[in-house]
């Protein structure tokens, strides 16, 4: 596999590592409710289709990236930054 | 002495004057250097071959037919194609060391002093004592094993696997290491050209000329593909005139790199290749540092498969006898190597295709005994050929069985009527129509469809930026394939951005490929083989329709049909086709098995490439590792660092001895330790605290700069990550440190929770593990040895430097360091970090100024045993199972802040009081010996699951104590102290009784940290 960082270009799939769906979002803060935190650490969804997921270019800029991938065919239509997507994800939550 | 003299004696005669002549050379033609004779070996007789030959081609010169004995039956067998598709001439190659097994002789180059050996047959390959199996066929059908071996179960690994095993197989590895090397190689092109024949040349050409950057692999010695197999015309010249031009002109541009003996074995996800180049495996033994094989990594922005076809057999009575073959290849011997694979040949052809081996033979000298059509009406012309030639044309008939033993005596033949006769014949050529090769396509999960048109599965959705050209995409026309070639090689070069047009195709000679393939005969005489090399016969696929394995899944796994080392590239129709008929199916509808990497096997040590013993993986040494060399360590690996163990002194019995004298130095005077290897990670920024505060278990807004404090990490699912500690150095600088295991991982985890779950801190945060040197200095005696150090300016007295403090100082006059007053040990110690490069200096300063105070180095070995002293936890607890409430952490743990794992450590069975907690252990008998791993079971219970309460996680002798003491994980541990239980181990014969206490042995009052 090849992934385009947005930081360092197109690499080799051996420099990132991979963690996950990226669509869990952590319940922040002390109010955060225990059966929402299990949700988010163990419930995951298994798409046929286009999935958004975390991977970490550690061998690259250490930067985590959200990477839209179909899972049947491992087409990736989309590479962003991670801090972009939760930035603009907390956005759309304040609005 | 008698064998030895008889034995020199065969060997000696064997290569005589009348051998070298190699009957069955023809007398000119060929690609064969006929000036250049190689002498090999093949079963310990000596023949001679030609430079340019294979194993294959030089046998059949020689009059070698019979190569090799099946895997199951150990029925004879001999050549039957000349490519890499080859499913019987399976030998080991070379000796000793260098001896690898299962090397296809169609593709093994022939070099001088090749020496060979026929497998799978005792005592010898023309009386295989094992052939007796070919008897009990009935016996060995499909489901064989499943249905013969079943009970008792106890005979299975004992007799019946054993006896499979001498009697089933292939070849027999080397027994000794690898003498040779292999290399890597990464490369980056715009056109990857995948097959070097007429299609392939074609796509290189048009690529390469519009200056694209074209890599062209082929698996073969020569380019050509079968434009070197065939006698053929492109433009007014011989197909391999052709082919030699365009190679001439490929190596000649500037961006095209030409591959040959690279096979194209797998193809990845988004343009990765991967590619084997056998460098030198046509040598006797590879030249000095070059390596044997290379493999490749190939990205590529778009490919042109041009992988050809593979001729398909048909399916016959003792198909499989030495001298039936593959219509192409013998056209092959007969064109590229000058080869006659018998005087007098048998053409059984459905197509054709294969009258084209007709002409071939009579013009190598050789005789055509009769062509048997499986069609009905054949073609006037071919026929007026036939009878010009001499040759019986028998039309609508079928080959039923042959004759002869070890090799080709005769052909069974019944005619469209009906009616049998008896062919004399040394070699049969069959032509049953060709497959064009799906394999590297369908590596990405993509099915191959069928082709009404062609009578085969040709490429279906190719996988992104892949194209198929020429015989790969069905057009089996020389002029389809140049056509389609020059068109893919020209499409890929314009999609990277290159200006290309493909040129007009150069004229061929007219050809014609009508065919109405013969999926089996009708009546065969004997066993009829669908697949040569796991002895799979059309039989077999009959039964396994009868017992229901019915799917194309099933029928491979049941009958064991295309899972052998070839893959079925010859079988997988055959069977298919068979199961189709059985059935009432059309052969779409049977599907296709999956095709997987590799192509052809692959050396695993292509695979190793250097990263071989040693070089597996890199090595890291701490700043120290110089001195400690000089000094005699013995180290210990830990992930991919050298750290020393323990420092032998002369006199010392073993390293127990040195372990306790440099504990009970630093208990009594001073010792240092390069703990370098944990990670080190700068935080900074405004929001640097926030950050700490989110990620750390413990709370930190209470820690002032100059200070540092322990800190937990819990992952989400609320059990411990790792441990260190945190310093502020200043407002909003903090460094942590991380142990040395998870130090990587932890730092992946910080730049998660930094960048994802909360990117609006405005925090950095970078490891440092690399840029500092640090050094634990431990004992009474540590801080004098300190002060040998330190620049003056700095009070490290016990009020203005207690525990915990932490500070920026200089060393060595004006030379950047830090001090962290912190103790791994519970002596008095501090951690000195210094930039790396003065890692050596600082740490001959400290040895220096520490010999007043009776100084020693310790190493991991006494790190350990003081730490266990202390009741610390460390990589055996931490150990992805345990709550900081398990190691006796829990405590410490904030309440009110949100931290990662905050919610999830509180589920029922996290705080369960049953769970087994930290606790220390010691022998009721004080010179009994402790194991690490041993389960704790009550006095007198007898050893269950239900009895198990908990184990031993650490041990350690301790000199201060003067037994052996450990750390563990009890059943309610901390209410039990006194209480005494079994330290059970029966893997290593252990059954100690101890008693619990605390895990903190050394100083339970911390009086000599804080002093």
């Amino acid at each position: 596999m090849r992934i385009r960082c947005p930081h360092c270009g197109e690499r080799d799939n051996g420099e990132f590592s991979y963690l996950g769906d990226a669509a869990p979002v952590r319940p922040d803060g002390m109010e955060a409710e225990a059966a929402a935190m299990h949700d988010y650490v163990y419930l995951r969804d298994n798409p046929a289709g286009a999935i958004r997921e975390l991977w970490y270019h550690g061998a690259g800029c250490r930067g985590w990236l959200v990477v839209t991938r179909d899972t049947r065919t491992h087409a990736i239509s989309d590479v962003a930054p991670a801090r972009d997507v939760a930035l603009a994800r907390r956005k759309g939550e304040a609005a | 002495m008698t064998t030895i003299t008889l034995r020199r004696a065969e060997t000696d005669a064997a290569p005589a004057a009348a051998d070298r002549a190699a009957p069955f050379r023809t007398a000119a033609g060929g690609l064969v250097d006929r000036r250049r004779p190689l002498d090999f070996t093949f079963d310990g007789r000596a023949y001679t071959g030609l430079q340019g030959d294979t194993l294959a081609s030089a046998l059949l010169a020689n009059g070698v037919r019979l190569v090799g004995r099946s895997f199951k039956y150990h029925r004879p067998r001999g050549i039957l194609s000349a490519g890499s598709e080859e499913p019987n001439a399976l030998v080991e190659l070379r000796s000793g060391a260098r001896r690898e097994p299962n090397t296809r002789a169609t593709v093994a180059e022939l070099y001088q002093g090749l020496d060979a050996q026929s497998q799978n047959r005792w005592p010898s390959l023309a009386l295989d004592a094992l052939s007796v199996n070919a008897l009990l066929s009935p016996v060995f059908a499909a489901g064989f094993y499943y249905k013969t071996f079943m009970w008792p179960a106890s005979f299975w690994e004992k007799l019946y696997e054993p006896m499979i095993r001498r009697a089933a197989g292939l070849g027999r590895a080397a027994a000794e290491p690898d003498p040779d090397h292999y290399d890597k190689v990464h490369a980056h092109c715009d056109v990857l050209v995948i097959g070097g024949g007429p299609a392939g040349l074609a796509a290189a050409l048009a690529a390469g000329r519009s200056g694209a950057r074209v890599i062209l692999v082929d698996e073969d010695f020569s380019l050509g593909g079968r434009l070197i197999a065939e006698r053929r015309e492109v433009g007014g010249r011989s197909g391999a005139d052709w082919a030699a031009t365009a190679e001439a002109e490929l190596r000649g541009l500037p961006e095209v790199t030409v591959l040959t003996r690279t096979t194209l074995f797998g193809v990845y996800d988004h343009g990765a290749y991967g590619a084997v180049e056998r460098v030198s495996d046509h040598l006797a033994v590879p030249a000095a540092h070059a390596p044997r094989q290379r493999l490749w990594r190939i990205t590529a922005r778009r490919a042109v498969l041009a992988a050809g076809a593979i001729e398909r057999p048909h399916v016959f009575g003792g198909n499989d006898r030495p001298g039936v073959m593959l219509a192409g290849a013998v056209r092959t011997y007969l064109n590229r190597y000058g080869v006659l694979p018998g005087r007098r040949v048998a053409i059984f052809t459905s197509g054709d295709d294969g009258w084209r081996t007709l002409a071939d033979v009579v013009a190598a000298g050789g005789e055509v005994a009769a062509v048997i059509d499986t069609r009905p009406s054949v073609p006037p012309a071919l026929r007026r050929e036939a009878e010009a030639a001499g040759a019986r044309v028998i039309a609508g008939g079928y080959v039923a069985g042959t004759r002869g033993h070890l090799a080709l005596k005769a052909v069974d033949v019944v005619d469209a009527y009906g009616s049998r006769e008896t062919v004399a014949c040394d070699c049969l050529a069959m032509a049953n129509g060709w497959n064009p090769v799906v394999h590297l396509d369908s590596h990405l999960s993509r099915r191959p469809v069928w082709s009404e048109e062609i009578h085969a599965f040709v490429p279906g959705a190719l996988p992104c930026g892949m194209e198929a050209a020429g015989a790969a995409a069905g057009r089996f026309g020389l002029a389809d394939c140049l056509e389609t070639g020059a068109k893919a090689g020209a499409g890929a070069a314009s999609e990277c951005g290159f200006t290309a047009a493909p040129e007009p195709a150069p004229a061929t000679d007219p050809e014609s490929h009508a065919h109405s393939p013969l999926w089996r005969v009708p009546k065969p005489r004997g066993k009829a083989f669908v697949d040569f090399q796991n002895d799979v016969a059309a039989s077999d696929v009959e039964l396994a329709h009868r017992e229901g394995f019915r799917a194309v899944e099933h029928l491979k796994r049941y009958t064991t049909l295309g899972m052998a080392t070839d893959q079925g590239k010859t079988s997988n129709l055959a069977g298919l086709s068979i199961m189709a008929e059985l059935t009432g199916r059309a052969i779409p509808s049977v599907g296709t098995t999956v095709f997987r990497p590799p192509f052809t096997p692959v050396a695993i040590g292509a695979f190793a490439g250097h990263h071989r013993g040693k070089e597996f993986r890199a090595t890291r040494h701490v700043p120290s590792h110089a001195w400690c060399e000089e000094q005699g360590a013995v180290f210990v690996e830990t992930g991919l660092w050298l750290r020393p163990a323990y420092f032998p002194r002369a006199g010392e019995r073993d390293w127990l001895e040195t372990v306790n004298r440099e504990v009970n130095t630093v208990r009594a005077n001073v010792g240092i330790c390069d703990v370098t290897t944990l990670g080190k990670i700068d935080i900074q920024g405004r929001d640097a605290l926030a950050f700490i505060e989110r990620v750390c278990a413990n709370p930190f807004g209470t820690l002032p700069v100059g200070k540092a404090r322990y800190a937990v990490l819990l992952r989400e699912d609320g059990l411990v990550m790792d441990d260190g500690t945190i310093a502020r150095l200043a407002d909003t600088h903090y460094v942590m440190t991380a142990s040395t295991a998870n130090a990587a991982k932890v730092m992946q985890h910080l730049e998660f929770c930094r960048q994802w779950l909360w990117p609006e801190h405005d925090v950095q945060i970078v490891s440092v593990s690399e840029q500092w040197a640090q050094y634990a200095v431990a004992g009474p005696r540590a801080r004098d040895t300190l002060r040998g150090v330190i620049d003056p300016g700095l009070d490290i007295g016990n009020a203005a430097f207690p525990f915990l403090a932490c500070a920026e100082v200089t060393v060595g006059g004006g030379i950047p360091a830090r001090l962290f007053r912190i103790s791994f040990s519970g002596e008095l110690a501090y951690e000195l970090a210094v930039p790396a490069a003065y890692g050596d200096a600082a740490w001959r300063a400290l040895m220096a100024a520490g010999a007043a105070h009776g100084i020693t180095p310790y190493g991991s070995e006494a790190l350990s045993v003081m730490r266990i002293e202390k009741g610390h936890a460390a990589g055996a607890e931490i150990n992805g199972q345990t709550t900081a409430r398990d190691l006796g952490l829990g405590g410490m743990l904030a309440k009110k802040k949100d931290y990662v794992g905050r919610l999830m450590k509180e589920r029922p069975a996290m705080t369960d009081p049953e769970r087994p907690i930290l606790a220390g252990f010691r022998p009721v008998d004080r010179s009994a010996r402790l194991r690490a791993g041993a389960h704790f079971l009550a006095v007198g219970a007898s050893p269950s699951l239900a009895a198990d309460e908990g184990y031993m996680t650490s041990v350690a002798f301790s000199p201060s104590l003067g037994h052996w003491i450990g750390i563990g994980l009890i059943r309610r541990g901390t209410e039990r102290h006194g209480e005494r239980v079994r330290a059970y181990d029966p893997v290593r014969g252990g059954d100690v009784e101890v008693e619990i206490c605390s895990p903190v042995f050394v100083d339970p009052k911390e009086e000599k940290l804080r002093v």
